[in-house]
């Protein structure tokens, strides 16, 4: 019997092409600040680029791509936590009487 | 046959061993998550109610230093996986290299900080309690008192775990000089390298929330 569930190692080529990744992605991010394309939408682009800065990290930096499915699964839960603590109260501010001019 | 079956069984064990301590961080790094997401929350609604207060003070940070701080950062965090590689392929002269290079990348962090970006808002009284804030408040700009609060406690907090994840590294590059580490074992380097990471995930939403967005 081999040890099959031996750690899978990561080489470097791939840790280095995903900090140019990050390195690349993060001159994008600034680049596009500024650009006025209204607060909304510059809003979502940029936290759509930390997002997918993120998940490289967590991907590969942090091999969550190698992980098991448990850890996976564990990981839904804060993240379904934060989403929430994140989206009630925002909700909460743009729902009341007076915030679009109603 | 026996010593195979026994060494398997020592193998198993370690392995076992490793995967209960990664899921320790993970579950440490959870909570991490949510407190710094209650942050992020007030950072959110007070984003939405102040939205043009936070627009004017955001032109009060310096961009070109946050810049410079994320670069550090990822490069950082490369050096801390490559840490993690040399540990696992035993090449002990690089892990001890890279583990350097990761002390020295935080250190730049913080020394950038506060001997560079802090004491520019200090001098102009823009901090919890100083004098330009405090006439902010008076003068009814709440909202621009409230973003440099925010970003106060937040960049502060961080910069904190940024202290604590060099102290780890310290510990583990003291661990790596004695010859603790090698393929067979290197839990430590990859479970304090799933913290600093994951410093280096909270900044990356840092830098566009505080500096970037209007």
């Amino acid at each position: 019997m081999k040890t099959e569930h031996k750690e899978h190692i990561v080489k470097p080529p791939v840790y280095i092409a995903v900090a140019v990744a990050l390195y690349i992605l993060t001159l994008i991010t600034v680049w596009a600040a500024g650009i006025d394309l209204g607060k909304i939408l510059n809003t979502i682009i940029a936290l759509s680029i930390a997002s997918f800065k993120a998940s490289l990290v967590a991907l590969f930096f942090m091999h969550l791509k190698y992980e098991s499915k448990l850890l996976w699964f564990m990981i839904l839960i804060p993240l379904i936590l934060l989403l929430i603590l994140l989206a009630l109260p925002i909700l909460d501010v743009i729902t009341r009487a007076g915030y679009f001019g109603m | 046959m026996e010593q195979v079956l026994e060494k398997h069984h020592d193998v198993e064990e370690k392995h076992a061993g490793l995967e209960g301590a990664k899921m320790g961080m993970w579950l440490f790094l959870f909570t991490e998550l949510l407190l710094f997401g209650g942050l992020f929350a007030a950072y959110a609604v007070f984003h939405t109610i102040y939205a043009k207060d936070f627009e004017i003070a955001h032109h009060h940070l310096n961009r070109t230093i946050g810049f410079i701080n994320t670069l550090i950062l990822i490069t950082s965090s490369l050096t801390m996986a490559l840490s993690v590689w040399s540990a696992q392929t035993n090449r002990k002269g690089l892990l001890n290299l890279f583990l350097l290079l990761t002390i020295l990348l935080g250190t730049a962090f913080l020394v950038i900080k506060l001997a560079f970006e802090w004491p520019v808002k200090f001098a102009e009284g823009l901090y919890p309690g100083g004098k330009e804030f405090n006439h902010l408040l008076q003068e009814g700009h709440r909202g621009q008192a409230l973003f440099f609060s925010l970003y106060f406690m937040l960049t502060g907090l961080h910069g904190l775990h940024v202290l604590v994840g060099v102290l780890v590294l310290l510990g583990i590059l003291f661990m790596a000089l004695r010859n603790t580490f090698s393929s067979e074992y290197y839990g430590p380097v990859e479970v304090s390298g799933l913290y600093w990471h994951l410093v280096d995930l909270i900044w990356i939403y840092l830098f566009p929330l505080f500096y970037l967005i209007k």
